[in-house]
């Protein structure tokens, strides 16, 4: 049972599996596990980030391919709910319309840039994609009409989903079931399905001849594949996934700015993830998202309290200030890249082979 | 055919192996490179002639065997260091620096210092396109030209040893005449020459030595001289006589 | 490629400069823009050099090159507070001292930097390019969370000598003087750089690296001493460009490297990855486009020059100057 839903891909080390069973328990139960709003936006973001990160893994992991313009595809189905909410009746059908037309407009721009990684090398692709990536965010700023330019799209979204809503009059299990708990779980909900089908693309013959041209493309073109082809697809299904987990992050948020969707930070970020995590793993795309957002939200008050404890030395308070937690997981970046190159999911299948 | 005695190896391969990625291209290749003469190396395609070439030089590791010179064992070492010890590459795709100028070509080719003016007397001599080009970008030379700039940048400095891969491939007839006449006279200058060839011509008309390879191996080795006359021999070996490819 | 080609590049800038001139009808208003353009080209190149330089030789790209341009900001920054006396003081001279004294600084200390980076961040992933880009762009995450702990993370003033603030006027039209100071320095550095490539055995064994470095090394050259000296090289003059640039902003923000990158990699790819010449050229253009399209349409302006990258491209796909290696 367990491998039909994972699609055969099992996580291979009993502390994986156990870290994969408690993050989903903890993303399933949030909103009756932790009281409070800042949980769930935390769990919220979190099974955002997963399929994010998930997306990039099938384009970094799995075809070797890096790119920078990524946040541009999540920054499109953002914008596709936003602007079709703010636009026309805040209903599911203008929901529906938003996403479709953000698809639309992430296969045709995934599907220009696939072809185009293929001329040229690795390098120069990286470059261009940050200059697209940032043409796009201009774009998005200057077009203020529009987009909202830098302060973005407030929206309304149906009625089911606003937090004023009620489902249930009384709390159940100690949570308010309204409108943020279906919210959560539709995000939950489609997050899940998606990182499940993204799984089985990646253990399918697809997801095998994509790792073989990965290793080798001269040799996979002698086979036969026509690399051109499983590489765009490759890049357009990435991009189609990035585009959902932005309608859902904007259907979270009720917001679609710049800052919440093509700045370069959040580019890093998933790098970070997913290098963190594990390139080529997809469950490395979890267990770097969960780390990630986590630390981005908790991790601050332990620093806090590591800062104080050492005040009174040069220069180590500082290190250990809060706004500093991504020099620490930067640090881990760079060590991952250079000793973990399949990160955390790697070393802990390691650590099970032995 | 008696004749003088073979004089003793300037360079030595002794059971030299060397893979590239999973292909195993060299298999074994035991070579002698007599001092002071120009030793032919001939074979089919991709008998590992080129391969042999660039593992002497390191640009290409040998994974096993003994490479020596003189009196070092140069099989670890690295590339400039190869070099240094007086030994000349012309590639078969001769490495010309395009947007060099010719006078800059030969200039970083001058290893020990300015070239020596009677040096470069004797390359305007032979190739005359060279005092033409001298200030212009090499990228404009013909293929021919190209070629002969390479040769002239082996012959600017004394060279203990030149390794030459296929230098008249694609060249016209007249133009090939001109550097057999520049090889013979590079040779008279007591320099060793180890030459890929495939013309036949050039072979017969150049080498002292030759060794023919197969297979990543070194099947015949012997006086030029001699494999010119046995017929049956250059038969066997390169599958065709040495007349048939003037 | 013949040499009547080269020459279209150059003529494109003047052309540019010319449709500047007839957009913007104002011929004193021109001047004071192509000063600008100028100077900020002239910045740019000094920025990138280095980077197209790397990648050429070594086919290393650097991704966290932003990093050096930051950290000689920054290092200009707090050597212009300690001297702000001199710095401030009506005397050409003492001015020019603290100038000096920045640039000194911002140049040694980025070169160091860029010796650290070289021999511990890139070394070890030579010819890896996947595993180069995520190092660099890890590297830079790290160093610019680095300079918070430095500096803080607040805006720095970077202010201009007294001598060299305000603007010359001739007739009605305004010529700041330290955007002249910016062009002459500029020209300098690329004249330098030209003499160094052109007349020097560094400069031919660097120009010869690019287009074949096996067949250098197969001449007895140990080339790969040369990366790191060319590597420490770039990021000294991307220090010198970021300590300029700062004080042509006036301030200092650590989004000054990232803000860069961007320009500076589409200056990089117009001008074709591994040719100076072609930098220099890219830069110029990149600093025209964006003067004149910043007067005459501010809301492109930003856009502007990633259009322009895209019109180079789909006329020359390897950039102005071409660098076919081997």
């Amino acid at each position: 049972m367990t491998d039909l839903i994972l699609s055969g891909d099992r996580p291979r080390s009993r502390v994986l599996s156990a870290m994969l069973v408690l993050i989903f328990v903890a993303l399933a139960l949030a909103p009756f596990l932790f009281s409070g709003t800042r949980p769930l936006d935390v769990a919220s973001r979190i099974c955002v980030f997963v399929l994010l990160a998930a997306s990039y893994d099938l384009l970094l992991g799995y075809t070797g391919i890096v790119s920078f313009a990524h946040t541009m595809f999540f920054g499109i189905g953002g914008y596709g709910v936003a602007i079709a909410l703010s636009r026309l009746d805040a209903g599911w059908s203008a929901i529906a319309l938003g996403t479709a037309a953000a698809i639309a407009l992430s296969l045709a721009l995934s599907f220009l840039i696939g072809l185009f990684s293929l001329r040229v090398k690795a390098i120069f692709f990286a470059m261009i994609t940050l200059a697209v990536a940032s043409f796009f965010a201009i774009l998005a700023s200057q077009l203020s009409s529009a987009t909202g330019g830098e302060d973005g799209i407030t929206f309304k979204v149906p009625e089911v989903l606003r937090p004023a809503f009620r489902l249930l009059d009384e709390p159940l299990l100690g949570a308010v079931v309204g409108g943020r708990l279906i919210t959560y779980y539709l995000v939950f909900g489609v997050s899940l399905a998606l990182f499940l089908a993204l799984l089985r693309v990646v253990n399918s013959p697809f997801g095998r001849v994509l790792l073989a041209i990965r290793e080798n493309d001269f040799r996979a073109e002698a086979l036969g594949y026509r690399t051109v082809i499983y590489r765009t697809i490759a890049n357009c299904l990435g991009a189609l996934v990035a585009t959902l987990a932005g309608a859902l992050y904007a259907l979270w948020l009720r917001y679609t700015g710049p800052n919440t969707t093509l700045d370069f930070s959040i580019m890093v970020d998933i790098l970070l993830m997913v290098v963190i995590g594990g390139m080529g793993t997809m469950y490395g795309a979890v267990i770097g998202a969960t780390i990630f957002v986590v630390a981005q939200n908790y991790l601050q008050e332990g620093m806090k309290a590591l800062s104080e404890a050492v005040k009174g030395v040069p220069l180590l308070p500082d290190l250990f200030h809060p706004d500093r937690w991504l020099l620490w997981l930067g640090l881990l970046f760079v060590l991952s890249v250079y000793y973990f190159p399949f990160g955390i999911v790697g070393q802990l299948r390691a650590r099970a082979r032995k | 055919m008696a004749g003088r005695p073979v004089p003793d190896a300037l360079l030595a391969l002794k059971g030299v192996h060397t893979h590239i990625g999973r292909y195993h291209i060299l298999q074994g290749v035991d070579l002698a490179v007599p001092r002071g003469e120009l030793t032919m190396l001939l074979g089919r395609n991709g008998a590992g002639k080129t391969t042999a070439l660039r593992t002497i030089i390191a640009l290409w590791r040998a994974s096993k065997g003994s490479i020596r010179f003189e009196t070092n064992d140069i099989a670890s070492w690295q590339t400039p260091a190869i070099a240094d010890l007086g030994i000349a590459y012309v590639p078969e795709s001769m490495g010309i620096f395009t947007r060099l100028t010719v006078r800059e070509n030969l200039l970083l080719a001058a290893r020990r210092g300015p070239p020596d003016e009677t040096r470069l007397e004797w390359i305007f001599r032979f190739f005359a396109p060279m005092k033409k080009f001298w200030h212009l970008p090499a990228g404009l030379l013909s293929g021919g030209q190209k070629q002969m700039l390479a040769i002239s940048r082996a012959m600017v400095e004394p060279r203990k040893l030149v390794l030459i891969d296929e230098p008249t491939k694609g060249l016209a007839p007249a133009i090939i005449n001109n550097l057999i006449e520049a090889l013979t006279e590079l040779k008279n200058t007591g320099t060793t020459v180890l030459m890929v060839e495939q013309n036949f011509h050039a072979a017969r008309s150049l080498g002292d030595s030759v060794a023919v390879m197969d297979a990543g191996r070194i099947v015949h080795s012997g006086r030029m001289a001699d494999l010119a006359e046995d017929k049956a021999l250059q038969n066997h070996l390169l599958g065709l006589s040495l007349e048939s490819h003037q | 490629m013949t040499p009547r080609a080269d020459w279209i590049p150059p003529a494109l800038l003047l052309a540019i400069a010319l449709a500047g001139l007839a957009l913007i009808g104002n011929p004193s208003t021109w001047v004071t823009l192509t000063v600008a353009g100028l100077a900020m080209g002239l910045l740019i190149f000094t920025m990138s050099s280095g980077l197209t330089l790397v990648f050429g030789l070594m086919d290393v790209m650097n991704f966290a090159h932003g990093l050096f341009i930051a950290v000689g900001a920054y290092v200009a920054a707090s050597v212009m507070k300690l001297f702000s006396a001199a710095a401030g003081s009506e005397s050409f001279l003492a001015n020019v001292g603290a100038l000096a004294a920045a640039m000194l600084a911002a140049i040694v200390i980025a070169g160091l930097l860029g010796l650290f980076f070289e021999r511990v961040i890139i070394k070890p992933v030579y010819g890896q390019h996947l595993k180069q880009i995520l190092i660099t762009t890890g590297g830079l995450i790290v160093a610019e969370q680095l300079i918070h702990v430095l500096w803080g993370p607040d805006l720095l003033p970077l202010p201009r000598p007294s001598t060299l603030r305000g603007s010359f006027l001739i007739g009605d039209m305004a010529i700041e003087k330290y955007r002249l100071v910016a062009v002459v320095l500029g020209l300098a550095i690329f004249g330098a750089m030209m003499v160094v490539l052109n007349r020097t055995r560094i400069g031919l064994l660097i120009r010869a690296g690019v287009e074949n470095k096996e067949m250098v090394e197969a001449m007895g050259y140990r080339i790969r001493r040369l990366f790191v000296g060319v590597f420490v090289a770039g990021s000294a003059l991307a220090g010198l460009g970021g300590a300029l640039w700062g004080m042509y902003q006036e301030s200092v923000t650590v989004a000054i490297g990232a803000q860069m990158m961007v320009l500076i990699f589409i200056v990089i790819i117009i001008g074709g990855l591994g040719s100076v010449g072609g930098c220099f050229v890219g830069a110029l253009l990149v600093g025209l486009v964006a003067n004149y399209v910043g007067y005459l349409s501010p809301k492109i302006a930003l856009g502007s020059n990633i259009l322009l990258m895209v019109l180079v491209l789909l006329w020359r796909p390897q950039g102005l100057y071409p660098m076919n290696r081997q």
